[in-house]
């Protein structure tokens, strides 16, 4: 790197630091982002723990499950043959907290908190977030609704049941199931701290992308990390609000009598006083935030892949402005669609065409995502580093599970389809799988930055090549369980007869899950193995143009030791043709001036080289230097 | 780290507002998290709003040719003109609607006392803004105290009522009321209350900004922001005690 800021200059001043300021209560935002990605990570271990329970439920029913019994204790039942089995109220717990967990503590506060408190401020060239402390309470709401959230597992009753969408009246009525009682409690407290949480680091995140871009980052010049992070954060701003307004009006329903979403129940022979309100409200409500939510988990994830997949085949991204106008396509479609979970709720069929043509137009900017990650990839010198097989396989599964989604979309289809393992495998594969691709090459890839140091390789392949071949062994099969009319959250098919044919297919996918979970140890390893003892991580490994590169290898609190770096060309100049005759290999970071590359300047780069030298030059005492 | 934020773009600048390194609005990052903090929060009581509308438009409208005279009756959503009808001091007389217009009117009375305020805080004016963020709290509380009234007596309900009770019930909680079907005084006592404390929480805000003020913590800042941003949040309090008026009160 020719042209390589001379950084420090003088070391960035630093305020004493004890172990209880660095490391608990820190307002730097890389160390608030790692908070959250361990967090998420042990959140992730746990519930996809949870689903190899059931999972074993599943795919051996009537196993002996006694050996389990020092874990769960008197959720594993002994039955009078002598064998233990799981309690039916359990199995729904766990699929319940299952989803709970996956859905929001891992992939919308793991993969969103980690990745856009980390490499917000990086990116755009910020010391920080513009309130470093509400960044701290943001993560301190989050962990006190894992502490609480995490308590529920353990009580008398168990966890809720309701499932993750929690309807009433099942999860309204404490006589309805045993998970409806304190479990359910702890599950709207829990959620209604992580809201608020979510709420905290949205509003940053926002005010920080506006506010605190460096000299030159325009928002055309944004890396598509931050596109993705800031639409995020706006989806969650307005969806997450709704759900805080279902949850209340739910724990009104639940501990003080009203009728909100209640009418007209006999429950135990019983005639309860609830009269009045509308279960429906709640789907809707709930919906509301819920279909925003799958953006919220997926949107992150497409940033993460657009910024790895360009990077590493060094080519610029195809379609910079259309991938950015997909994802506000997106973002806007995300909040007009969400009744295509309730066509079978008895809503009228004119309005569910309705809903079912909004949904089947977001075919159209995902597809143009699709086709832009494809036409990056299309004849690039491809580096197949672990964080780019992960995002590849995230381009895979999101084609994969998308594609279900316009049948899943379809109104008429739906009847069939609805709450059978089809739905399943749909967002299994779109939502959950590929957000979690897309948050394993984030890891993958920031790691260096993250810690100074580098995972290891090797055993990212066998990581990556074990999950991809894993995750469409488990959730391909279920799509032909769907199809034939399997429903979702059963504890036990067997006592069906349509269903005992699948018996087989049901035991292929709890092995499939078993050693895919598996091979998430061998991440988890390599995560703290990598965290002391790794290669220590050169300033640039991928040879990225981003200004996060740009900082020392271990950034202390404010990222810079010196000047912010300006910015001074959009984040793609990868294999830029002439670039080595300007002294450059086959990247050019944002912060070289056009001036200083006139040969691999494009003819209309070239007409904002005066621009350059009488805006921002001369203010950048670093690239004085440089040109001297 | 905030004071790097905001570099006030000077008359040569001629780049962009958006170019980077600057507040492309001109606002500091503070009063941008107000604005998106008041956007959800818009968007948690649209939920309420819509909720209830929902609700209400199940149930079977009042309709003279088919219930008769009105009365109070759980088979229909009563009429807010015969609900809220009652007047400190004015016992058994029917003066719909004038207790709560006159609450809106204090609220929009110390939203333009906050206006004052704010102003008097560009002109760094130290004793107009401790004498109208005084004024507008007196508003605040007087709004309080009058929702508190209106709660009372709709809670204790009227034996009296030419409309009757209906159910038999007299007076309101969660579970019965005396003036309709059940999600009435729920969505009632979830949306005011919800509001209230909104308002509860607007005062408790002004009294920290009156004594920042009164103290001069603003005057050494050298300037009256906190003001400004605590402003915006009360008009959003009153804007949405409009859009409460109107949906349950009015119509």
């Amino acid at each position: 790197m020719a042209h390589a800021h001379d950084v420090h200059a003088h070391e960035h001043e630093h305020h004493k630091e004890t172990f209880l300021t660095k490391y608990i209560f820190s307002q730097d935002h890389k160390m608030i982002a790692k908070q959250f990605l361990v967090t998420g990570l042990i959140w992730a271990l746990i519930g996809g723990f949870l689903s190899i329970l059931f999972r074993l439920q599943l795919g051996f029913p009537g196993m002996d499950l006694s050996f389990l019994q020092p874990l769960l204790g008197k959720w594993i039942v002994i039955q009078k043959d002598g064998t233990g089995q799981l309690d039916p109220d359990f199995y729904l717990q766990l699929v319940t907290m299952h989803g709970t967990i996956m859905v929001f503590f891992v992939l919308t506060a793991g993969l969103s908190g980690t990745f856009s408190n980390f490499l917000i401020p990086l990116q755009i060239g910020a010391r920080d977030m513009a309130s470093g402390f509400m960044n701290m309470l943001s993560y301190w709401f989050f962990f006190l609704a894992s502490v609480i959230m995490f308590r529920s597992l353990f009580l008398e009753t168990g966890p809720a049941e309701g499932g993750w969408t929690i309807y009433p009246p099942l999860s309204a009525l404490k006589q309805a199931a045993p998970g409806s009682g304190d479990g359910m409690t702890y599950w709207l407290i829990a959620m209604a701290l992580f809201i608020v949480s979510s709420l905290l680091g949205g509003i940053n995140y926002i005010a920080t992308v506006i506010n605190m871009r460096t000299k030159g980052m325009s928002f055309s010049r944004l890396p598509l990390t931050i596109w993705a992070f800031f639409i995020t954060a706006i989806i969650g701003l307005l969806s997450f609000p709704v759900l805080l307004s279902a949850a209340l009006l739910l724990i009104f329903d639940r501990s003080f009598g009203t009728s909100f979403y209640l009418s007209d129940i006999f429950i135990n022979g019983e005639a309860l006083h609830h009269t009045g309100g509308s279960a429906i409200l709640f789907q809707h409500l709930f919906w509301f935030l819920g279909h925003p939510e799958v953006y919220i988990v997926l949107l992150p994830a497409l940033g993460i892949t657009s910024e790895i997949v360009a990077t590493n085949s060094r080519k610029p991204i195809f379609g910079y402005r259309a991938m950015i106008g997909s994802m506000l396509a997106i973002a806007v479609l995300s909040f007009i669609v969400w009744a295509h979970h309730m066509f079978v709720s008895g809503m009228n069929p004119f309005l569910g065409t309705i809903f079912m043509f909004l949904t089947l137009i977001i075919a159209i900017p995902s597809a143009v995502k699709s086709f832009n990650y494809i036409t990056t990839l299309w004849r690039g010198s491809i580096r197949f580093t672990p964080a780019m097989l992960f995002s590849i396989g995230l381009v895979s599964l999101f084609i994969s599970g998308g594609v279900t989604g316009i049948v899943l979309g379809n109104n008429a289809l739906d009847i069939q389809l609805h709450d059978t393992y089809f739905v399943v495998a749909h967002f299994h594969l779109v939502m959950g799988s590929a957000s979690f691709f897309g948050m394993m090459a984030g890891v993958y890839h920031w790691f260096p930055k993250m810690f100074g140091r580098m995972m290891d390789e090797r055993l990212g392949y066998v990581h990556f090549w074990l999950t991809f071949i894993g995750v469409y062994l488990v959730f391909f099969p279920m799509h032909y369980l769907g199809i034939a009319g399997f429903p979702r959250r059963y504890y036990t098919f067997t006592s069906f007869d349509a269903f005992n044919i699948f018996a087989d297919l049901n035991s292929f996918i709890s092995v499939a899950a078993i050693i895919t979970f598996s091979a998430q140890l061998i991440f988890g390893f390599n995560f703290f193995y990598s965290m002391f003892r790794g290669r220590r991580a050169p300033a640039n490994p991928w040879g990225s143009t981003t200004l996060e590169w740009t900082t020392p290898v271990e950034p202390g609190h404010g990222n810079w030791p010196g000047q912010i770096p300006y910015v001074y060309r959009w984040p793609y100049d990868y294999s830029k043709p002439n670039a080595d005759k300007d002294g450059f290999g086959d990247f050019i970071p944002q912060t070289v001036p056009y001036a200083f590359t006139p040969n691999s300047n494009l003819p209309h780069e070239n007409e904002k080289v005066a621009f350059e030298k009488e805006f921002m030059i001369p203010e950048d005492t670093t690239l004085e230097k440089a040109q001297a | 780290m905030a004071s790097t934020t905001v570099t006030v773009s000077n008359a040569q600048d001629k780049t962009s507002p958006w170019f980077g390194g600057k507040s492309p609005m001109n606002a500091s990052y503070g009063k941008l998290m107000m604005w998106f903090f008041l956007l959800s929060d818009a968007f948690t009581f649209s939920a309420f709003l819509v909720g209830y509308g929902m609700v209400r438009f199940m149930h079977p409208a009042y309709d003279p040719a088919v219930h008769g005279e009105f009365k109070f009756s759980t088979e229909y959503w009563p009429i807010p003109e015969y609900v809220f009808n009652a007047f400190p001091g004015f016992h058994g007389v029917h003066l719909p609607l004038v207790f709560v217009g006159l609450m809106t009117f204090i609220l929009i009375v110390s939203s333009v006392t906050m206006v004052l305020a704010v102003e008097a805080g560009h002109r760094r004016d130290k004793e107009a803004v401790t004498k109208w963020m005084l004024w507008t709290i007196i508003g605040g509380l007087t709004f309080l105290g009058c929702q508190a009234w209106e709660w009372t007596h709709f809670i204790m309900g009227d034996p009296q009522s030419p409309y009757g009770a209906a159910g038999g019930f007299i007076g309101a909680n969660l579970i019965q009321n005396q003036y309709g079907p059940t999600p009435f005084a729920d969505f009632f006592f979830f949306i005011t209350g919800f509001h209230g404390m909104h308002v509860f929480s607007g005062v408790i805000l002004n009294l920290l900004v009156f004594h920042n003020t009164v103290y001069g913590v603003y005057e050494r800042r050298g300037h009256y922001e906190m003001v400004e941003k605590v402003g915006l949040y009360w008009h959003f309090v009153d804007l949405v005690w409009v859009f409460v008026f109107t949906f349950f009160y009015l119509v």
